[in-house]
């Protein structure tokens, strides 16, 4: 498996200290992402999906290095070599971050509005002084390409651009220094449905033609099972299914999944959401996590061993990961088709 | 007696801005009936926002321009809302009373300086309550009913204090307070998690169930809609393209940008490495449109000399089924 594994993130942990009074005083932490371990392989989709608040970014930005990790490892698979990414130095991540991007939701806010496209797009090639001059254009030009942006656009600036162009800007910012990982952080959600498409196809094409490796964080279930290889669920911090898309949408094991499949509206009058049932309640405050299983209080299944005792993540099925402790006997709902 | 509440005719509202006139509503006619639900799609810049907010008559004063007719039906008559004063007594006391207004960013409908409790109860303060105890009563029993925990505790805590999800449940029970007959709710789930989102749409349709209210839902979610609505309109700059029953907008759809927004969804086990649908290009903006048909530009059947003509006029494909597009118009159809 290694030899096509990309990226292999294990153990990863970031606690975020919460600081009270004027001295700043530590008072406690908010384990945003709480041992979490999978891996990508080369050319593939991991789909992220969990409610708001669960962690998905700050593990994106965790693995890009742009915040620090309390603890874990990042390994990274490049031209036959290992490096832990959460062992190099800042400098020696600088010149690393090459290898990977991410791109975000808000196609408005992540652009600087005073810097025309081309600026923006040659950015990380001019940072880790890649390209100058006229191979540098040459460069911009060939990532506007890709994107199907017109290259007559590369002297305007983003506010003269649809938010599905904004999106193509970013993610040809990204491209530029031919990443072999992109971390896409919500970055179709705030599209509309039908430039939303359009992004998506584009993201399968660049995919299929250059190799890309997506680590896919969003919200909308359909839009991941659409994109993912494999699909990973978050839950205060902590992972708590993954397995291969097909599987988990039609046979998940942690009712933590069943809950957000049974939750999502589907575009078909005959399919409605159900009357009664689904999960009460919300995502508990993660300062103060529920003992045992996390999700205890809001589980319909739920039994004493679940208040007292936390279940580890153990394969249920060839390729499927659960943590609960009633993962084999639970005969949980999928989505049919 | 019919059980019309609100009866939209030719509905205009134009922006006057420095590039010129944007028709951000053109032409919009639409009914709501008690204890139904209407559901409003379309994309982003579509008018779907602006039709509620002239329903409300919160559109700016200064720069907007509001046209048509806006019924409000009684057993006695009815009242053109589209004729009254925006700021008149008539108009601030049918807000909240007959007509109430929920938004997906429920901090717009709060003041972070007072407590939510307060903010509920104001509004049975301004439409003639006297007695507070009676008024705090109301304003737990409410709070209850949708669903906030520990309510009587709930009720003295600021907006910051609750969740976002709880936030959007005191919105609704403010909105709700003064039993209105017309709930218009713009993107109400959008921003919450589709856990909290399914209880806020179960929430909905159990209290609709039990007053009777008729809702105009605005979303651009397909999924949304077809869990909400019992009507739908689908707009697209500034007009209504296409209106039906929920079967019939879903299952037999005939507007091309119905058609084409209900492909470019991923939907589970069928898209599997494939490409979506798309549409080409995105929504324009609607300034000095020019009288033809509003998605001309990116639409795949397009006719030219036909769809960029004139608009296209309402066609009724089955009782309460109409689709504007020349394809349908009887004089090009082709057998
Ligand atoms: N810089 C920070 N300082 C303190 N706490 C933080 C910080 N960033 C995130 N958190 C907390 O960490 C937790 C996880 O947040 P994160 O943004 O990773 O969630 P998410 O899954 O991406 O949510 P969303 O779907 O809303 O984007 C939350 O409780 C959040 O409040
Ligand atoms: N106060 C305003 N002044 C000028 N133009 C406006 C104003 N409010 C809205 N518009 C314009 O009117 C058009 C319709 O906007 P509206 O907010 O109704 O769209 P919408 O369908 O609600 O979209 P969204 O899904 O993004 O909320 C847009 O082109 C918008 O830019
Ligand atoms: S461990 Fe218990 S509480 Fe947690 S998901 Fe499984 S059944 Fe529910
Ligand atoms: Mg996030
Ligand atoms: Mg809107």
């Amino acid at each position: 498996m290694s030899e096509t594994s990309l990226l292999e993130v294990r153990g990863l942990t970031k606690y975020f200290p919460i600081e009270q009074g004027l001295l700043r005083r530590v008072v406690g932490h908010v384990r945003a992402v709480d041992q979490v371990s999978f891996s990508i392989n080369r050319g593939r989709t991991l789909g992220l999906v969990g409610e708001s608040g669960s962690g998905k970014t700050t593990l994106g930005r965790c693995v890009m290095r742009a915040i620090e990790l309390t603890a874990g490892e990042i390994i990274f698979h490049h031209q036959g070599e290992s490096t832990d990414l959460a062992q190099l130095s800042r400098r020696e991540m600088r010149e690393f971050r090459k290898h990977l991007q991410m791109i975000f939701q808000d196609p408005y806010s992540s652009l600087d509005p005073r810097k025309t496209v081309f600026d923006i797009v040659s950015e990380p090639l001019r940072i880790n002084k890649i390209a100058s001059g006229k191979a540098l254009e040459q460069r911009v030009r060939k990532a506007l390409e890709l994107v199907g942006l017109d290259v007559r656009y590369m002297k305007r600036y983003p506010h003269a651009f649809s938010g599905g162009q904004r999106q193509r800007i970013g993610i040809a910012r990204a491209l530029s220094i031919n990443p072999q990982l992109i971390i896409c952080d919500e970055a179709v959600s705030a599209l509309d449905v039908s430039v939303q498409a359009q992004i998506l196809n584009l993201l399968k094409d660049l995919q299929d033609e250059l190799g890309l490796t997506y680590l896919f964080i969003a919200h909308d279930l359909s839009v991941v099972e659409h994109v993912s290889n494999d699909v990973a669920v978050m839950y205060v911090g902590k992972l708590v299914e993954q397995a291969p898309t097909r599987l988990l949408f039609s046979r998940p094991r942690h009712p933590y999944t069943e809950a957000l499949l049974s939750a999502i509206p589907r575009p078909d009058p005959d399919q409605p959401l159900p009357e009664s049932g689904g999960v009460e309640g919300e995502l508990p405050d993660p300062a103060h996590p529920p003992s045992g299983c996390y999700f205890h209080p809001r589980c319909p299944y739920a039994q004493q061993i679940c208040r007292e005792e936390e279940p580890p993540l153990l394969e249920v099925a060839p390729q499927q990961v659960a943590a609960c402790h009633f993962a084999d006997e639970l005969e949980l709902q999928g989505i049919e088709d | 007696m019919s059980d019309v509440v609100l009866e939209v005719k030719d509905l205009h509202t134009y922006f006057e801005l420095e590039e010129g006139t944007l028709k951000a509503v053109n032409g919009v006619s639409f009914a709501i009936k008690k204890n139904r639900t209407l559901g409003i799609v379309g994309e982003s810049g579509c008018g779907k926002s602006v039709t509620a907010q002239s329903i409300m008559r919160i559109t700016p004063k200064k720069t907007s321009s509001v046209s048509g007719q806006i019924m409000l039906h009684h057993d006695f008559g009815a009242i053109d809302i589209a004729q009254l004063d925006e700021d008149g007594d008539q108009m601030r006391d049918l807000r909240g009373r007959e007509i109430a207004m929920i938004f997906q960013e429920p901090m717009t409908a709060f003041s972070p300086v007072h407590t939510v409790g307060n903010q509920i109860m104001e509004a049975l303060f301004v439409h003639g309550e006297t007695d507070k105890k009676t008024a705090r009563k109301r304003a737990i029993a409410l709070l209850d009913e949708v669903g906030i925990p520990a309510p009587e505790r709930r009720i003295d805590e600021y907006p910051f204090q609750l969740s976002g999800g709880m936030r959007q449940r005191s919105m609704i029970a403010m909105a709700i307070i003064l039993n209105p007959r017309l709930l218009i709710a713009d993107e109400p789930t959008t921003a919450l998690d589709v856990t909290i989102q399914a209880q806020i749409l179960r929430l909905m349709k159990r209290l609709q169930r039990d007053n009777g209210m008729a809702i105009m839902f605005i979303t651009h979610d397909l999924g949304v809609i077809a869990n909400m609505a019992d009507d739908v309109a689908v707009m697209y700059l500034g007009k209504i393209v296409e209106f039906g029953s929920l079967h019939q907008i879903f299952k037999e759809p005939k507007h091309p940008y119905t058609k084409g927004l209900l492909r470019s969804i991923p939907k589970f086990g069928e898209t599997d490495g494939k490409h979506l649908a798309t549409i080409k290009g995105t929504v324009p903006v609607p300034l000095n449109p020019p009288d033809a048909c509003p998605f001309a530009s990116r639409c795949s059947e397009f006719i030219p000399g036909k769809c960029d003509a004139r608009m296209p006029d309402a066609v009724t494909i089955s009782p309460g089924h109409t689709v504007n597009c020349v394809l349908y118009e009887p004089t090009n159809i082709q057998t």
